[in-house]
Order: structure tokens, then sequence, then C-alpha cells
């Protein structure tokens, strides 16, 4: 697109083609080069690292050769795959509550409050400054809050709504929770962008033909929004799926609430298995590719974007 | 080519150069000539040659790197280090002080290609954990610490530490700090002592223990709480046991968490009221907080005595200047300065008596300067196989989830 609009801007539009070529392919270079070494080269690198096999010569800890030892992929995924039900089932939670928490938000910021651009504005603040503060101290505030001595913990046990020996950090609970608060800008504001595009008179045109408010919502407010819907659920699942810092122990998880980041962390780090951490890296890749692609085929947003 | 060009003596020379050290695979895929992605993926093959210390260049060039743990030296109000500019003041040696080792394991992540190849990682020092410093010594990876060239180190260096498992004799290995592992406590919680492991157990406490996540300080504890000797003969049995009952507790939620250092930050909380805690740890907690809350004892069954230890890569141009820098850390004076902050144990004779000078409170702290009888309680573990380290790591990781 961008090129093609370079190249019709061009001053000599009869010019021959053959060097207007050159150019694109000069200002793709870039971006080529970029995407070779950053995403290809450590891709190529994973995969092969996802063969390997012991070191017959060194039986020390991360002494590996090339191979091809496809059982590595049996192995790892027999022995993982809770994890991998586990992060999915905690993604797709923490997807679905923040969808339902924000698109009320989006649609205060984008629809309702459009009469009211400086409220607009300061929602909209509202939304993006947890970004101005680093994600791991949100995290670490969050793990102090619902601290065993927290007022959190203590106002619930007080009220009879937590036994008295629960806890809610090193809980499923606190890290779908987690994830949820983490990722919810990332669902608000694409719901955001779509919402604030929507022609109002479509909605005078639903009330005009007799259709109830809630009809006129799923016929035609959410249609319309499905394009932000559809990026901000991507932009969450994908990310709360392969994440390491909720779950961890340091932050808002227990033993009982690893996920897959985690067990990547622990085979890279911990055991120098540097196989199956990666066959643990393609696996949870494949998966969300297949989900995600998936998703967005059921979602149809071919038409709509 | 013209031939005036081939008679050229500096293209000669190229030649012959190029000659003398033939392309290996290696070197041609690490060269900068090669790829990018191949030299990525030639990175991450193990060394199987042998390794050789770097030329030592100390004498002319007087700087030094050392890769060290956060808090874990003495420092002041405007954050230098006294006894490192002290060292600079009297040597003229540069040194370059990094808090690169927030675990041991991060820190080799990040430094592992270059030190299996035997190159310079950035640092000439580096204070790894005795588990972590034994994987060093048995690859290969560091050179020789010359103990013999530090006289500071030779008369210093306390009894207890100058034969270690996976070291013997000291050769390529210093200890910068020791500690012990045992039971840490709320005394808001139990103003009674905790005085053994299975007290851990009860159920009472479900949900609010912690323990540590390096299966070394962890199952050297509970191997001893089974009335195992860890530094004298066991194998897969006795591991395998403690493993088992590990399993248990993780699986009926007795475990909130296993945890590095940040296990503090949960007896702040409240998250938990007992856990495996390093000695320094708690006098620190208890330091800062200006009160006794938190008491620290080694289970009567038996506690784990670890060091953090001084190494020199392979590849480090400047050994010299390191073993002047580890040396100056013998001195009783300098050591019961950095001892006197960091609060663990320091392997140096004659700090004691120089701590009275600095805080006649501190040098009776047993933690810091542990009498015999807590020594004799604290043991070490025996030396580990590669085989072993793999199993025993890979079972604990598994145990950690449940």
């Amino acid at each position: 697109m961008a090129f093609a609009a370079f190249a019709d801007t061009s001053e000599k539009k009869s010019a021959e083609p053959v060097k207007k070529s050159r150019v694109v392919i000069l200002m793709l270079l870039p971006g080529l080069a970029y995407l070779l070494l950053f995403f290809l080269a450590p891709l190529v690198s994973l995969i092969l690292t996802s063969f390997m096999a012991p070191d017959p010569n060194s039986m020390d800890m991360g002494q590996f050769v090339y191979s091809f030892q496809w059982q590595n992929y049996v192995t790892v995924i027999s022995e993982n795959w809770s994890f991998f039900v586990r992060s999915f089932g905690f993604a797709i939670l923490a997807t679905v509550i923040a969808l339902i928490v924000s698109y009320p938000i989006a649609y205060f910021i984008g629809v309702y409050a459009r009469p009211w651009p400086a409220i607009q504005a300061f929602a909209l603040i509202l939304v993006i400054a947890p970004f101005f503060i680093s994600f791991l101290l949100r995290t670490l505030a969050w793990k102090q809050l619902l601290g065993d001595d927290g007022w959190v913990v203590t106002t619930l046990k007080s009220a009879s709504l937590l036994p008295a020996d629960g806890h809610i950090t090193g809980t499923a609970f606190s890290v779908v929770f987690g994830l949820t608060y983490n990722f919810i800008p990332f669902m608000v504001l694409p719901i955001y962008t779509s919402l604030e595009r929507l022609d109002m008179r479509l909605l005078e045109a639903g009330r005009d033909l007799y259709a109830s408010p809630s009809t006129t919502f799923w016929k035609v407010t959410l249609p319309l929004s499905m394009p932000g819907v559809v990026a901000g659920t991507l932009l969450t699942f994908i990310p709360a799926s392969g994440d390491f810092v909720n779950a961890s122990s340091s932050f808002l998880g227990g033993p009982g609430t690893q996920m897959v980041g985690n067990q990547i962390a622990s085979n890279f780090l911990k055991i120098l298995d540097y196989p199956a951490a990666s066959v643990l890296s393609v696996v949870l890749m494949a998966v969300i590719m297949v989900i995600v692609s998936v998703y967005v085929r059921r979602a149809g947003t071919e038409e709509l974007l | 080519m013209s031939e005036s060009m081939k008679q050229d003596p500096r293209f000669q020379a190229l030649i012959r150069q190029a000659a003398a050290s033939p392309m290996t695979r290696r070197s041609l895929l690490a060269g900068a000539g090669g790829s990018l992605i191949l030299a990525g993926l030639a990175a991450c093959t193990p060394s199987s040659n042998t390794l050789t210390p770097a030329k030592d260049i100390s004498d002319t060039d007087k700087k030094l790197a050392w890769a060290n743990w956060p808090y874990y030296i003495d420092v002041d109000e405007t954050g230098a280090y006294p006894t490192i500019v002290a060292f600079e003041a009297a040597t003229g040696i540069k040194v370059t002080y990094e808090e690169a080792i927030p675990t041991n394991e991060e820190f080799y992540a990040k430094v592992k290609d270059n030190l299996n190849l035997g190159k310079d990682i950035g640092y000439d020092i580096m204070t790894l954990t005795d588990y972590f410093a034994a994987r060093m010594v048995r690859q290969g990876l560091v050179q020789p610490l010359g103990i013999e060239d530090m006289p500071n180190a030779s008369k210093n260096l306390l009894p207890a530490y100058q034969d270690i498992s996976y070291d013997p004799g000291r050769k390529y290995s210093l200890p910068w700090q020791s500690g012990m592992t045992g039971l840490a406590w709320s005394k808001a919680w139990s103003s009674a002592n905790l005085t053994t492991v299975d007290q851990l157990w009860d159920p009472a406490l479900k949900g609010k223990i912690a323990l540590l996540d390096q299966w070394t300080d962890t199952m050297a504890v509970i191997m001893q709480s089974q009335g195992v000797d860890i530094s004298g003969n066991w194998g897969d049995d006795e591991y395998n046991a403690a493993i088992e009952l590990l399993t248990k507790q993780v699986q009926d939620g007795q475990v909130r968490a296993f945890t590095g250092n940040d296990y503090t930050e949960l007896f702040k909380s409240g998250d938990i009221v007992a856990a495996f805690g390093w000695s320094g740890d708690i006098f620190t907690m208890n330091t800062e907080a200006g009160s006794d809350a938190w008491g620290f004892q080694l289970p009567t069954t038996g506690g784990f005595l670890w060091s953090d230890n001084f190494m020199i890569p392979m590849g480090s141009p400047h050994k010299k200047n390191a073993q002047a820098l580890i040396d100056y850390y013998y001195q009783p004076e300098v050591a019961a300065q950095v001892a006197a902050y960091v609060n663990y144990v320091t392997p140096v004779a004659g700090a004691q008596q120089a701590m009275e000078s600095i805080d006649p409170t501190l040098a009776t702290n047993e933690f810091i300067f542990p009498t015999e009888s807590t020594l004799s309680r604290a043991k070490a573990l025996r030396q580990i196989t590669p085989e072993e380290d793999k199993k025993y790591a890979t079972l604990f990781e598994k145990a950690k989830v449940g």
C-alpha cells in the first residue's frame, strides 16, 4: 500500500519501471533484514535446537549435538500436556473476562462520552496510564495488595467469603486476575478505535425501525465493532498464553499454577534442557497459530476489515 | 591480480598467517565473516576442545570487571563501594563492579556462548554458588586461580573451606562469602524456636511455607531430616525418598512457593510464616525492620553450608588483576568491612578479631562467625557427578510443580 502510493506520486510517471522497482526493493530492505535477523534466524535456530540429542561424549547438563531426534516432541508433549491445557484455559478465561470488562469501558469512551472530548481524553489517559509503570512492578504491587495480611484478604475473611486458612496469591484465581488486569488496555484500545468510528445515525435508524436498544446493539453496534473485538482478543489471548510472569511463584502464582511459559523457563534456565524448552516453544507457537486462525475464520473478519 | 602484488611482502605475510591458522568450522562460523544465523548455531554447539586461558594483558591493561550478586558488598550513602575504592587507590587497577548475577542460571544464560568457547565474557571475576561453580570447574571453563600467588588467601582461608568436594585444594575457586540454609520463621506466628524440618509439614501450616528453588538447598536440608549424611555416601534411593516427601507436600498445597531471595518479601506480606532460608537474609531483614520479628535456626538434623566462589573465566585477559583483587579481600580487615555490611559468613581467618573494632556486636554473631558447634551442624554436599546433577535437578523441577 505504502509503496504503491509512493510509486504513484513519484514525479516521472513514465520513468523506466526497472528503476522504480529497485527503489521499492531498497526501501523494503530494512524491513526484510529485520525479519530475517530477528524472526527467521531465531525461528530456524529454535526448530533445529528442538531436534537436538544429548551429546554422547558428555553426560553433563546443557550438552547437546545437532541431530534429528523427533522423539523429543513425543516425550516433551506427553510430559507437559497438562501445562498446555492450563495455559490455554487461563488465557481463554482472562480474554473473556477482559472482553466483558473492556467493552463497556470502550463504549463509554468511544460512544457515550463523544459530546465531551475532555472526558474522552481523560478516560483514555486512565486506560493508558498503567503503561507508565513497569509491568513487573504493577504485578508485584498486586502481590502485596492480595497478600495474606493485605486488606483484600482480611476483609474477605471477616465477611466469611474466604475460609480462615484460605489465600489469594498463589492460586489460579490470582493468576487469571493478573493476566486479565495486565492485558485490559490491549483489549480496550482496539475496541475503542472501532467504536469511535461508529456512525450514530445507524443507531438512530435502528430506533426509527422499532428495534429495541438491545436488538440495535446485537445487530448494529457489536457487528460494526467486531474488528476491534477480534484485534483485542488476539492481543490479549496470544501474549496471555505464553505469559510466565503472572503464574510464576515470584509473582501471583504458586507450585500448582505453572503455565507453559514457566516450564520453558525452567527447562531453559534450571535444567539446561534446551531441546525440551525449544519443543515447548515450537508447540506453543503452533497451537496458538491453529487456535487463532480458526478463531479469525469463525469471526469472519476478512469482510469486516 | 598482478604478479607484483603477489610478491609484496605484506601479502606474503598474510598468506603465511592464513596457512598457519587453518580455518576450522567453528572459527569460520563464529568469525565476523560467517553468516549471522550460522554464528548463532555455532555458539550453541558445546565445545569439545580443551580450552586454554587467554593471554594475560594485566600489566599493560590495569582494569578488571567483576560480576557479583545484588547487595553483596559494602556500599556507602553515595552508592560507592568503599572497599573497591580503597583497592583502586592502592593498586591503580580500575574495577568495574556489576550486580550481574540475579541467579546463577540467568547469569549463565547470558554468558554461556562465549564462556563455552573460552572467549572473553566481559567479566574477569564471577562469583558463583557451589553447585554452579562445580559445573564450571568440571567443564574446564575457568582458569587456575593460582592461590600460591596470593599471600593473604593462602594464609587466611579458613581450614573448613580449604577442600571442597568439587575443587580439592582450591585450584580454581575461592569462597567470597558463605552462608547456611536453615529454617526461618516469623516470631509473630511462633515465639518458640522452629527446630525440625518436620514441623513445616504440620497441616496447620498448609500454604504458609516456602522452600528454596535450587535443588541443592532444599534437598540437602530435607535429606538430612530423613537421616541422610549429605557429605557422605548417598545415592538415588535417598534422593528419591526426599523427592517423594516433597512431591506429597506440594500436591497437598503445603508449599506456597519456591523462591530465591524473595521469600523475605513473602514473610513481610504475611503470605508465609516459615521457610527454608539463608542465614544472612534473616539477619538483614531484622536489622532493616529494627526489630527481632524473624528467627533463623539450623534444624537439629542439620543445615546446608554453601559458598559463592570467586572464579576467573577461561577467556579473561586480566588474571593477574583478578588475583590482586581476590587476595585483597582475604585481608581480615577488608573481609570484616564487607561482612559488617552483607552479614554472611566470611571465610577469612582473623576477620572476627578485625570485626571487634568495627562492630563488637557483629563479632559475636554466630551467623557471620559461626562457632564450631554451629558449623558442625551445617554440612556441604558430597561431590555430584554430571549425570547426577542432571538427574537430580530434573527430578526436583518436576516435584516443584506437583
